[in-house]
């Protein structure tokens, strides 16, 4: 792990001394103008539906499989709003979480309790806590928005044979569980293909790989399966998406209080 | 209650329409709890053995827009025949239009941002012979209409009958002493439990805040105790007054902190014997998140309850302090355990305080543990009849 941390350091100072011909600013630009290209690549979608499984694996090998529904929808100049009802484990059936991402806010948080058909709202910084057991957080699933980060073009760099930017992400929010995160997003489509997240102590906490992209309405992509490896565990998540609507017919009114009290 | 033919109407709806989506689900359990103390009624018994049954049964169709929701509940208890009860917790139809929802049955709700206790829910009767927490509620029949604006959203509940509160029995722990009887009540309205209720509600949520109104009227879900004195015993008598109830509640969230508040004010309607009070709750939460390499979350709570009544008439909570914590381990089995502290600020030697904890095992079993524990030692104090009542109990839950 220390190697990998060392090697990391040591490919950040190299990108640096490399990539001489930009200067700070012109690389922060080049950051930025790469996410906003990323960000209005993936607009138009209005709303989308998709089942999520998600499988955990334990050190010693033990999966472990968790299933939800998720539905978005598209929010023109603020963040997405989302809702995710679990269907699995037996015992949380019927639970919902509804989220609406807010640019340069703080996000808007409830969770509903079938058992006390109780909508309780979350401390909206609650983002670092794990996801459900799995070593995704809940800030790892939310939505992806341009004004929640600063950027920094760190190099070109080949990737299981595509040509990506590499680019560092600071989050603004000073509650999230990173420090940094450095992803790898193809030349060619704009995709995310890898994301490295950094901790307090500036080592990899965890990796993200995302494959399997599959087009959608001859404009979206989004990937089937994405894995997260803690490099400091060694346990790891899984999440297949499967069943992706877009523009189904969704509106604000099915993501309410109400909308989640009734969530099926 | 809905009429018969309604339900027909809406079962055979449910029927012949395709299905686009039903599920069935619930959970079985069996508890072991056992009472360390010496009971203060000799006929009360030491330990008990009990048994639930939760079944739901959901249909929807016509698209989703309508929903026939049933949710039964049955459980035996070996000590306790009074605690061995069933009730339809839910059974009603809900139809879903643009921006406005009917429900005709008997359903739950749930109104309110606090812990220690609930002051303005008030629409449901609460099941304590489940549990002594009051977070379990009895079915309420009820016709409810929910308006659901940019403004906020409004509801409004007509509730044509009336749910009794049921007591534990003569061998059965955490009861009044001498005996509440049930089957007994009393009440002011000569329409008894028929007597149709109304409320109404105003909930809004803006950024930060959220804030709620509403107003009830009709028969207090709270009863007042009236001791019957015979030549042989003395047992109390539930008598239900008819109130009217206007209730506040409001939450704001700022970064790990969620405050909140709760008031009401409850005035005796016509010749009431019922004494007109206000009462609130106020406290935050606050998240502490990745406490440890394991990313347990540790919320504390902290909340002040006060009650204008006198102590005998208050609830438990007339002048005290209430401090507890969630944790949550954020582990593959969910493992969660809840505790609170409670203290009479008048009253030093009044207090209790409980731990809940639960963990799953393999994919669809829980295992759970609770602890309650009561002290008090004024026979005016509402939790004086529990002194002797604190106990541990052990369980294990099937969800299917």
């Amino acid at each position: 792990m220390t190697i990998r941390t060392f090697t990391a350091s040591i490919l950040c100072s190299l990108s640096l001394l490399i990539s001489p011909l930009l200067s700070a600013d012109e690389a922060q630009d080049k950051g930025l103008v790469i996410a906003k290209e990323m960000k209005s690549r993936d607009r138009g979608w209005v709303d989308s539906s998709a089942e999520m499984e998600m499988v955990l694996h334990s050190r010693g090998g033990r999966e472990t499989r968790r299933e939800m529904r998720i539905l978005a929808l598209e929010v023109q100049n603020d963040g997405d709003k989302s809702m995710t009802i679990f269907d699995s484990p037996n015992d949380v059936k019927g639970t919902a979480f509804l989220s609406f991402t807010h640019n340069n806010a703080d996000d808007d948080q409830w969770l509903y309790l079938p058992a006390l058909k109780r909508v309780k709202r979350i401390a909206s910084k609650n983002k670092s806590g794990q996801f459900m057991g799995s070593e995704f957080s809940y800030e790892d699933l939310s939505s992806f928005e341009v004004e929640e980060y600063d950027y920094r073009w760190l190099r070109d760099e080949e990737l299981n044979g595509a040509l990506c930017f590499v680019v560092e992400i600071i989050p603004r929010d000073k509650y999230s569980g990173y420090t940094r995160e450095i992803v790898w997003i193809d030349q060619e489509h704009y995709r995310a293909m890898k994301i490295e997240f950094y901790d307090r102590k500036d080592g990899v906490l965890k990796t993200l790989t995302l494959s399997d992209y599959q087009l959608h309405l001859d404009k979206f992509w989004r990937p089937a399966k994405q894995t997260m490896v803690n490099e400091r565990n060694g346990k790891s998540t899984e999440v297949l998406l499967r069943n992706y609507q877009f523009r189904s017919g969704l509106d604000e009114q099915d993501f309410t209080e109400n909308s989640l009290k009734r969530a099926r | 209650m809905m009429n018969s033919k309604q339900l027909t109407a809406i079962l055979f709806a449910g029927l012949i329409a395709p299905p686009s989506h039903a599920e069935f689900l619930g959970y079985v359990g069996l508890q072991a709890r056992a009472f360390p103390s010496t009971a203060a009624d000799p006929a009360q018994g030491s330990e008990t053995i009990s048994g639930v049954l939760a079944p739901e049964w959901y249909q929807q169709w016509n698209d989703g827009d309508d929903s026939l929701n049933v949710k039964a509940f049955y459980r035996y208890d070996s000590q306790d025949d009074e605690r061995s009860h069933a009730d339809l917790r839910e059974f009603y139809w809900q139809h879903v239009g643009n921006n406005w929802e009917l429900t005709v049955g008997v359903n739950t709700i749930f109104w309110g941002v606090t812990e220690s206790q609930h002051l303005v829910d008030i629409i449901n009767q609460t099941d304590f012979i489940e549990a002594p927490d009051g977070e379990d509620k009895l079915g309420q029949p009820m016709i409810h209409y929910a308006s659901i604006q940019d403004w906020g959203v409004v509801d409004v509940f007509v509730l044509p009958a009336f749910r009794p509160r049921q007591f534990a029995g003569e061998e059965g722990r955490l009861r009044s002493i001498p005996i509440t009887q049930n089957d007994t009540e009393q009440y002011q309205s000569d329409k008894e439990d028929k007597h149709i209720d109304y409320a109404l509600r105003w909930s809004h949520y803006l950024g930060d805040w959220n804030l709620g109104l509403s107003w009830f009227q009709g028969t207090s879900r709270e009863p007042i105790y009236l001791p019957q004195i015979s030549t042989t015993s003395v047992t109390l008598l539930p008598y239900y007054a008819l109130i009217e109830q206007s209730g506040l509640d409001a939450q704001y969230v700022s970064g790990d902190w969620l405050w909140k508040l709760e008031a009401i004010y409850r005035r005796g309607i016509g010749h009431s014997i019922a004494e007109d009070f206000a009462a609130s709750t106020a406290g935050f939460e606050y998240t502490l998140t990745s406490i440890n390499s394991l990313y347990w979350d540790l919320g504390l709570l902290l909340e002040y309850s006060h009650d204008t009544r006198d102590r005998i008439n208050a609830g438990p909570f007339q002048n005290d302090v209430f401090v507890g914590g969630r944790l949550s381990l954020n582990d593959i089995a969910s493992s969660e355990l809840l505790f609170g502290y409670s203290q009479d600020i008048d009253e030093q030697a009044s207090r209790s305080a409980f731990m809940e904890a639960s963990t799953r095992l393999g994919d669809s079993t829980r295992i759970t543990a609770e602890i309650y524990h009561f002290h008090s030692d004024s026979n005016n104090d509402p939790i004086y009849s529990l002194r002797r009542d604190s106990y541990v109990e052990l369980g294990l839950e099937f969800y299917y």
